[in-house]
């Protein structure tokens, strides 16, 4: 039985999807329907508790948070494509290292400029100017602090693409394209450097060319 | 030579990185960095770990940072020794991840704003955002009922043993139990209860409780 992937279409699960493209390996998509609230539902609360995407069903396992299925598939097929965890226990720890500050540190204020940005009149909450200012004033001293890095690093966890840089594609995604602020990424030398990298990989594109956001 | 974390032992990251050092019986020495006097913001600090944050270690050679990271990065290294952190199969590893980003992404993004609201700006004589902690309440009950329905047919987060996915809450848990009006919310679920009150009850975190003094 092939690995299911619910929700494709959104950000979270991209993160898993571009694991599975850059891996090789098999998949089904099941589209969930947010907009309609689908993910509220119990059919899919039983996969997902929470209810937010993705989930994933790989035969009788089941899995969710998109972190952890990227780290479960990377490991699970270890010795196929790019080695994503890096060789030694020390790689991987610095990948864990860069995947945990995108969970802490990146990906809240870009969550919540995506919210306000993109989102806020579809979801019917008001877009707060102040939350977007002041999530862009946070973005920009992290984002600071990835030039410094990047200037010495070529990726995030080494001199080898991991989890902790595909990890950043699909909110990063949203913040150069319909969020408007590419200026954040494009205004920093090392840090366009390793946007342009990452967002060219073919699987980062495979991933955008069959699952966009319809409309 | 002896890993050196650098934090206070009484915040919740670093006890993250103590409590696996205490479980798998890794010799540590906490350097300590003073928040109140926001050490971790200045220069030197910023050479160990770049967003002013602690913990970080240093071990030899080796420098990490961000307590989770370092956590995963000893269970393994060290599975042999201590307690086993991390299960033995792939499927249930990927299960300890599950929780432990549960633990970051619902738990933690409620319950921190809830703590510095009701314990840490009254400490710093600044107003707390009364409308916000009312918001937050709601959500944490959300996500607590979740786990009790978890917790109705597992011992422990991952399973049947205990692995950094129970480790990972337990800082967070003791400000919520300890330090706000909350504990209500854990008490009064059977499940919830039973599983703090049995990880609360671990050696580990009793002695993690002596070093920090409370």
């Amino acid at each position: 039985m092939v690995l299911k992937v619910y929700g494709p279409h959104f950000a979270s699960p991209k993160r898993a999807l571009v694991t599975l493209i850059e891996k090789g390996v098999a998949f089904e998509t099941i589209p969930v329907d947010l907009m309609k609230g689908e993910q509220k539902q119990p059919a899919y609360l039983a996969l997902q508790p929470f209810g937010t995407v993705p989930a994933v069903v790989d035969g009788d396992y089941k899995i969710f948070e998109s972190r952890a299925v990227m780290r479960y598939v990377a490991e699970k097929y270890r010795s196929q494509g790019p080695d994503l965890l890096g060789k030694t226990v020390e790689d991987r720890g610095q990948v864990e290292q860069w995947l945990d500050v995108e969970a802490t540190t990146y990906y809240p204020p870009l969550l919540n400029l995506t919210l306000h940005v993109m989102f806020a009149s579809v979801m019917g909450f008001p877009s707060d100017e102040k939350v977007i200012k002041e999530s862009e004033e946070k973005l920009a001293a992290v984002l600071d602090v990835y030039e410094a890095h990047l200037s010495k690093s070529k990726y995030l966890a080494g001199d080898f693409v991991s989890l902790a840089d595909l990890a950043h594609l699909p909110f990063t995604d949203y913040l150069v394209g319909p969020i408007g602020k590419a200026y954040m990424i494009k205004d920093r030398k090392h840090v366009s450097a390793w946007w342009d990298d990452i967002s060219n990989r073919p699987a980062w594109k495979e991933t955008l060319a069959k699952f966009s956001l319809p409309g | 030579m002896v890993v050196k974390v650098y934090g206070q032992i009484k915040a919740a990251n670093p006890q993250r990185v103590l409590l696996c050092f205490l479980e798998k019986g890794i010799e540590f020495e906490v350097v300590h960095v003073d928040l109140d006097q926001l050490e971790q913001k200045k220069p030197q600090h910023l050479l160990r770990q770049p967003f002013g944050q602690v913990p970080a270690i240093e071990d030899g050679d080796l420098k990490l940072f961000e307590s989770r990271a370092i956590a995963r990065y000893y269970a393994t290294k060290y599975a042999d020794q201590g307690t086993d952190l991390l299960g033995k199969t792939l499927e249930r590893r990927a299960i300890v991840d599950q929780w432990m980003e549960v633990e970051n992404n619902y738990l933690y993004a409620v319950a921190l704003p809830l703590v510095m609201n009701v314990v840490f700006k009254p400490k710093f004589g600044e107003p707390c955002d009364v409308t916000l902690v009312e918001e937050l309440k709601v959500k944490f009950d959300k996500v607590l009922d979740v786990y009790e329905n978890r917790l109705a047919t597992n011992r422990y987060l991952a399973g049947d043993e205990f692995t950094l996915a129970d480790l990972t809450h337990m800082p967070g848990m003791r400000y919520i139990m300890n330090e706000t009006s909350l504990c209500g919310l854990v008490t009064s679920r059977e499940n919830v209860n039973r599983w703090w009150n049995e990880i609360s009850a671990r050696p580990a975190w009793k002695k993690l409780m002596e070093l920090a003094t409370y």
